[in-house]
């Protein structure tokens, strides 16, 4: 029994008819062709697969595409808003990725922690990313990025 | 991974809800997903129909009546770790549910989810056990009120029907002269926790006059630590009185969860030492 779901996307509104058991995240890459969004595990773990619904972050891997039909969402392709979003800006400046795998799921979790605690400590940074696993660069710029993009989203 | 495939219902009431849930075969309530969604993507589970009670308005938020706290079933972990309310009359379950996997699983865990899926190394249980209430289910017959006590059957198993629906969780909350903490050891992988223990401690007059004491994640289900209970109760709240209280701890706990990361034994042991820790913290909130 297929659906017909409408979910409005970095802005965009899209009418599709889907399975039940797709995920948002299938739903993103394959039927959009927004792969900014990644996944990394099969566990809900990782998130690679970060994006904001109705403006808060989830695991993208871990929601019906059913279920998010009727909202917004937003994916690290709508972030930028004619310049870099000061968290995409951060990490390039503070060499905040390697590989760049992990990196739209950190942006967009960092952005969901930063919009509830524009002031965070290193700690509060830890601890608001402890959903979102990085394999390179042990985490040490991607905290000095976050806390970069907090001082440039004050001024 | 890809679940596989099921019919998908999204009812606006909960009497809808529990019409669908007798109607169809094999059918699953979906509520924030983030148990059942990860069991269906590994195949453990196959429902043949889901019912998303994600849009019933009536399940989700908070209210505040005689002390106790009415959370609606689909009240999300981020929500009641931010709820001033929860915060002002019930902390510790604030704290409990700020500990719950991540942000983004708080985001949409919710706590009628949590309390039914019975994860022994959920962190609900435990402290709502110790804080005392009960959970409201809607059936085809009617509405039933299920204490904590007796909602924890078995291993991921409760004393719902498979027709009932939990609609809302009532919380004892707690004020001044009460203190409330929870200690755990978290898995440093998947961040549930090992063992846990959650203690609600009322000192007046210099003497613990009520101390309520649950382990959580050594067994099945949750279970009371009542020999420690008893020994601190009357008791003035010292470190030796409570070390002696805390010896006791594991007293009602037989055999034991254990697993590779951790054996039955060594989850005892942390059950003495986490209600040592928490029974203390519990005790100093409370003065
Ligand atoms: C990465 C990750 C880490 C996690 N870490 C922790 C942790 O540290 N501690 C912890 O306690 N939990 C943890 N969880 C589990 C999380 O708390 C889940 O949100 C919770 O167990 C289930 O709630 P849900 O709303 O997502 O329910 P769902 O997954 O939608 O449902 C779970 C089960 O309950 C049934 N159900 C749901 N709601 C109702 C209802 N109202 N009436 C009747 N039946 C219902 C469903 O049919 C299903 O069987 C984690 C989950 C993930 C993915
Ligand atoms: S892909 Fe790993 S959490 Fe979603
Ligand atoms: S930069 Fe490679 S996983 Fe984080």
């Amino acid at each position: 029994m297929k659906r017909e779901v409408t979910i409005t996307v970095n802005g965009v509104t899209h009418t599709r008819t889907v399975e039940p058991r797709l995920l948002l995240v299938h739903f993103l890459r394959d039927e959009l062709g927004l792969t900014g969004t990644n996944i990394g595990c099969d566990s809900s773990q990782c998130g690679a697969c970060t994006v904001h619904l109705d403006g808060q972050a989830v695991k993208s891997c871990t929601v019906l595409a059913v279920q998010a039909d009727g909202c917004r969402v937003t994916t690290i392709e709508g972030l930028a808003n004619g310049k870099l979003h000061p968290l995409q800006q951060a990490f390039w400046e503070k060499h905040g990725l390697q590989c760049g795998f992990c990196t739209p799921g950190m942006i967009m979790a960092s952005a969901d922690l930063l919009s509830r605690n524009p002031n965070p400590t290193e700690e509060e940074i830890r601890r608001g990313l402890e959903g979102n696993l990085c394999r390179c660069t042990g985490y040490q710029n991607i905290v000095a990025a976050v806390q970069a993009a907090a001082e440039m989203m004050k001024k | 991974m890809f679940a596989a495939n099921f019919d998908y219902y999204r009812p606006a009431t909960v009497a809808e809800a529990v019409q669908l849930l007798s109607t169809k075969e094999n059918a699953k309530i979906l509520a924030g997903g983030h148990s059942l969604i990860p069991a269906m993507k590994y195949r453990l589970a196959q429902p043949s129909a889901l019912i998303d009670i994600g849009r019933i308005p009536e399940l989700s938020g908070i209210r505040v009546e005689g002390g106790k706290l009415r959370i609606g079933a689909m009240t999300t972990h981020a929500a009641i770790a931010a709820s001033a309310d929860v915060k002002a009359h019930c902390p510790l379950l604030a704290e409990a549910a700020d500990k719950i996997g991540d942000q983004m699983v708080r985001n949409r865990g919710t706590i009628g989810g949590a309390i039914v899926h019975a994860d022994p190394a959920a962190d609900y249980p435990p402290n709502l056990l110790a804080l005392g209430g009960s959970v409201t289910a809607v059936g085809p017959n009617g509405s039933r009120t299920i204490d904590f006590a007796g909602f924890w059957t078995d291993l991921f198993t409760t004393a719902l029907a498979p027709n009932e629906i939990v609609t809302e969780v009532t919380v004892n909350g707690y004020g001044k002269g009460t203190g409330g903490a929870y200690a755990d050891l978290q898995h440093p992988a998947s961040g549930y926790i090992v063992v846990g223990a959650s203690a609600v401690v009322t000192v007046a007059n210099g003497v613990c006059s009520k101390v309520s004491l649950v382990i959580g994640g050594a067994t099945p289900n949750p279970v009371r630590a009542s020999a420690a209970e008893a020994a601190l109760t009357g008791k003035a709240p010292t470190a030796e009185n409570i070390a002696a209280a805390a010896a006791l701890a594991a007293n009602g706990i037989s055999n034991p969860i254990g697993d590779s990361f951790a054996s039955g034994d060594y989850r005892v042991h942390l059950a003495k030492v986490l209600a040592k820790r928490a029974l203390t913290q519990a005790a100093a909130r409370a003065q």
